[in-house]
């Protein structure tokens, strides 16, 4: 099996050394890891596709196409509105990580979140409910597509700031470690996965929380989902080459310069991606410390539905297209007699029925009531202040519909 | 900070308007005992509400930079390190937005966390979180995820430090919907409203002031007790009157009850409340008070344009159109970057003969 850690083109480790004069020896290693022999091959043999992980793996990567593809027809017959941006073609990282994540686990992302929701477990219809404003969505139609929030689930967000996510997953993960250290807490180990894009790379925030993560030691696990492209921005004319690599701007290589493994890995092969989120989290749990992955993926549709996308070649999007992460995991399955036609069949017509199912839940369930409107500004509704006659003035008849908390 | 102030007047004012404070006891409400025991300073004040929040909340922790082992940029978070250990007192890197996002997060999973900025300035490159994150996210999760955090530090002019460093933020974030916004002036204020942001579970930008750090003001035993606390909402009459109702907080406090001093000599008797909460605003306290005496005052140290005193001037309108026999008259700073020369600077924040010349003219006396 070829290893997963990947290595620089020309298959050196990668190392500034040759470049720059040092007191000492510069190492730096593509990939750095304590875990000791038997948990590494402990970490492999879990790796290894089982007939039930290979059909979880394919279930949610459907799951995630044809939700999206789904979203796509909404979109354009009016059902949802404003920012949309899909997920399709990534979703080997998707899948490939959050099922490997606990329910106790933490996952963090963009505006691009839709399916790291449905993958952290939080159930199509709200989603899809969510997307169309209605008040059965996951987050009572109030956040909308760029904010999936679920505390239930373990979803901070949805953000429409790429970079501003980030800290806020590694403050999930600082409370892990907080648990831990300081109430005492010898079982918390909750990892945390921040997921965000090739662009985000170059806002600051991620600087910030790469060096307080490491510094830190925090279980926080940084997911680059780099698909070449910020909107129309490619990848190559806005980040800088590292040292010494001519070839691409590689940005796993960033993980090393704040003191953690940096691992690149192909995110259109699902089992390739799992591999590596195992070893993180792993790592992660031991507390270790946190881990950059740089998923080299792609999205099949424009950065959202809004975008002609014209700036993309019909060659790379057919190079792409050629490496589709269902497809590939479909013939591994059927290869390594993991599944037969007629369980992959099954799953096809699960998730078709899970993802019309959603859409009727959403097309019938009612929008939010007026008194919905003030709802949920603060968690203590004195912060409304007082109204002219001395009362608070949420307890003003008519403010809400009623399901304020009175603390 | 400064070993000396801009304008020596500065330092006798707040002594005066301490004492003036003492005299004014007996016309205070009944929570003050008669006799006032111990002095407190505003440092000292913040220190013991950190300290006993923490003490009662495992929850509870302090990051930010110097907190810990330089004792405080301010000194006000002094022998927390010692107490407390450097897991809850963690002094961060200069990443104002990651360490308030990484605040920001820790509270969205269940941490109570006191992020200080050095100075509200500072908190200009972590607004993202504030605002985004902070402010919204309960709005947007609809109810599932809140932010039980408290962002505080100095807030507007210091002396002599220049443009970058004078900014009063009231404004800025009492505009936010999911925020409270809290600013004490004295150590009763400053221990109490403390505690109930650490307490509360919202959101809550605490809006210091250097220069009133090392004032002593006299508190009674209730404040001292360990779980004082004052109502988020509700602001003070520090000074009964039937004259003219002067509204202020934060350090103009202090200028408006040395006016108020001056005013009584002249047979104008005003009334002076100290907002201590922005937002959410005391709107009927205000009424209240202009119902009783007719005519309105606001005192700010920020700038004129959508400020503090921008958004009393429109209550006033709404609220209280029938009840003014006046116009309202508005104090704030001079629509300029702060400059660093000291006489040009003692021009731009309103000093004590500013608001007395405005009362007057409100009152319709020359």
């Amino acid at each position: 099996m070829a290893s997963a850690f990947a290595r620089t083109q020309n298959g050196r480790v990668a190392s500034s050394r040759a470049a720059q004069p040092c007191r000492a020896p510069l190492r730096v290693r593509a990939v750095a890891t304590t875990a000791k022999k038997d948990s590494s091959s402990a970490a492999a043999s879990k790796a290894k596709l089982t007939p039930e992980v290979a059909k979880d793996l394919y279930y949610d990567m459907l799951l995630g196409r044809e939700f999206e593809e789904m979203c796509a027809q909404m979109y354009y017959r009016g059902k949802m509105f404003g920012f949309v941006h899909l997920y399709s073609g990534q979703e080997a990282v998707s899948s490939g990580i959050i099922r490997a994540l606990r329910p106790d686990d933490y996952v963090c992302s963009t505006y691009r979140d839709h399916v790291h929701a449905l993958s952290k477990g939080v159930p199509a219809r709200e989603v899809m409910a969510e997307l169309f404003g209605k008040k059965t969505g996951c987050c009572r139609g109030q956040g909308g597509s760029m904010h999936m929030f679920s505390a239930k689930h373990g979803v901070l967000g949805g953000y429409a700031f790429i970079g501003e996510g980030i800290p806020i997953g590694v403050g999930a993960a600082f409370k892990s470690a907080y648990k831990r250290r300081v109430l005492g807490d010898e079982s918390s180990d909750s990892v945390t996965c921040s997921f965000f894009g090739d662009g985000t790379c170059n806002v600051g925030q991620f600087y910030e929380s790469l060096n307080m993560a490491a510094l830190y030691k925090l279980p926080h696990i940084f997911v680059v989902e780099n698909n070449l492209w910020a909107i129309g921005m490619s990848h190559m004319r806005s980040t800088s080459h590292t040292l010494g690599d001519a070839d691409f701007p590689y940005i796993y290589k960033k993980g090393p310069a704040f003191g953690m493994p940096g691992v690149r890995v192909d995110g259109m092969d699902v089992m390739k991606v799992r591999e590596v989120a195992l070893e993180a989290i792993e790592r992660a749990r031991r507390g270790d410390g946190p881990t950059l992955i740089e998923a080299e993926t792609y999205r099949f549709r424009g950065h959202s539905l809004a975008d002609p996308d014209e700036l993309r070649s019909k060659e790379e999007k057919a190079a792409y297209a050629a490496r589709d992460p269902i497809p590939q995991l479909k013939r591994v399955m059927l290869e390594q007699g993991l599944a037969t036609e007629d369980d992959i069949k099954a799953i096809h017509d699960r998730v078709a029925a899970e993802v019309e199912d959603s859409v009727k839940f959403a097309d019938e369930s009612p929008k939010p009531e007026k008194g919905q409107l003030l709802e949920n500004v603060f968690a203590d509704p004195r912060g409304f202040g007082i109204a002219a006659d001395g009362r608070y003035r949420y307890e003003l008849p008519g403010f809400t519909s009623g399901t304020a908390a009175v603390s | 900070m400064l070993a000396r102030f801009v304008c020596p007047a500065t330092t006798g004012c707040l002594g005066l308007a301490a004492q003036a404070a003492a005299r004014q006891v007996g016309q205070w409400s009944r929570a003050y005992a008669a006799a006032a025991t111990t002095e407190l300073t505003v440092r000292d004040a913040l220190n013991s509400a950190l300290d006993e929040e923490m003490a009662r909340d495992e929850k509870v922790y302090i990051l930010g930079e110097e907190v810990g082992e330089y004792q405080g940029a301010y000194k006000i978070t002094r022998g927390l390190l010692q107490k407390h250990g450097a897991e809850r007192v963690r002094d961060t890197p200069i990443t104002e937005a990651g360490f308030t996002g990484i605040a920001v997060g820790s509270a969205f999973a269940g941490t109570k966390p006191v992020c200080e900025f050095m100075t509200f300035n500072f908190a200009m490159q972590a607004i993202d979180q504030i605002v985004n994150s902070a402010a919204k996210t309960l709005y947007m999760s609809a109810g599932q995820i809140s932010c039980p955090i408290v962002f505080r530090g100095p807030n507007g002019a210091a002396a002599g430090v220049g443009a970058q460093h004078s900014q009063c933020f009231a404004a800025w974030y009492s505009h936010v919907p999911g925020l409270k916004v809290l600013a004490p002036y004295d150590s009763e204020d400053a221990r109490g409203l403390l505690k109930a942001a650490i307490r509360d579970p919202d959101p809550v930008i605490f809006l210091e002031n250097e220069l009133l750090y090392g004032t002593a003001f006299p508190v009674s035993q209730e404040v001292l007790d360990k779980d004082f606390t004052l109502p988020i909402g509700k602001a003070k009459v520090m000074r009964q009157g039937k004259d003219v109702t002067i509204v202020a907080f934060s350090k103009m406090v202090g200028f408006s009850l040395e006016a108020a001093e001056q005013l009584a000599k002249e047979g104008i008797d005003a009334e002076v409340i100290n907002l201590r909460s922005i937002k959410p605003l005391d709107r009927a306290t205000i009424a209240a008070s202009v119902r009783k005496t007719h005519r309105l005052v606001s005192v700010e140290e920020g700038w004129p344009q959508s400020g503090i005193g921008a958004e009393i001037a429109a209550l006033a309108m709404e609220e209280c159109f029938d009840d003014l026999d006046a116009p309202m008259g508005r104090v704030a700073g001079a629509e300029v970057p702060t400059p660093y020369a000291a006489n040009l600077e003692a021009m731009c924040f309103p000093q004590v003969p500013d608001i007395v010349r405005q009362v007057k003219a409100t009152v319709g006396r020359a």
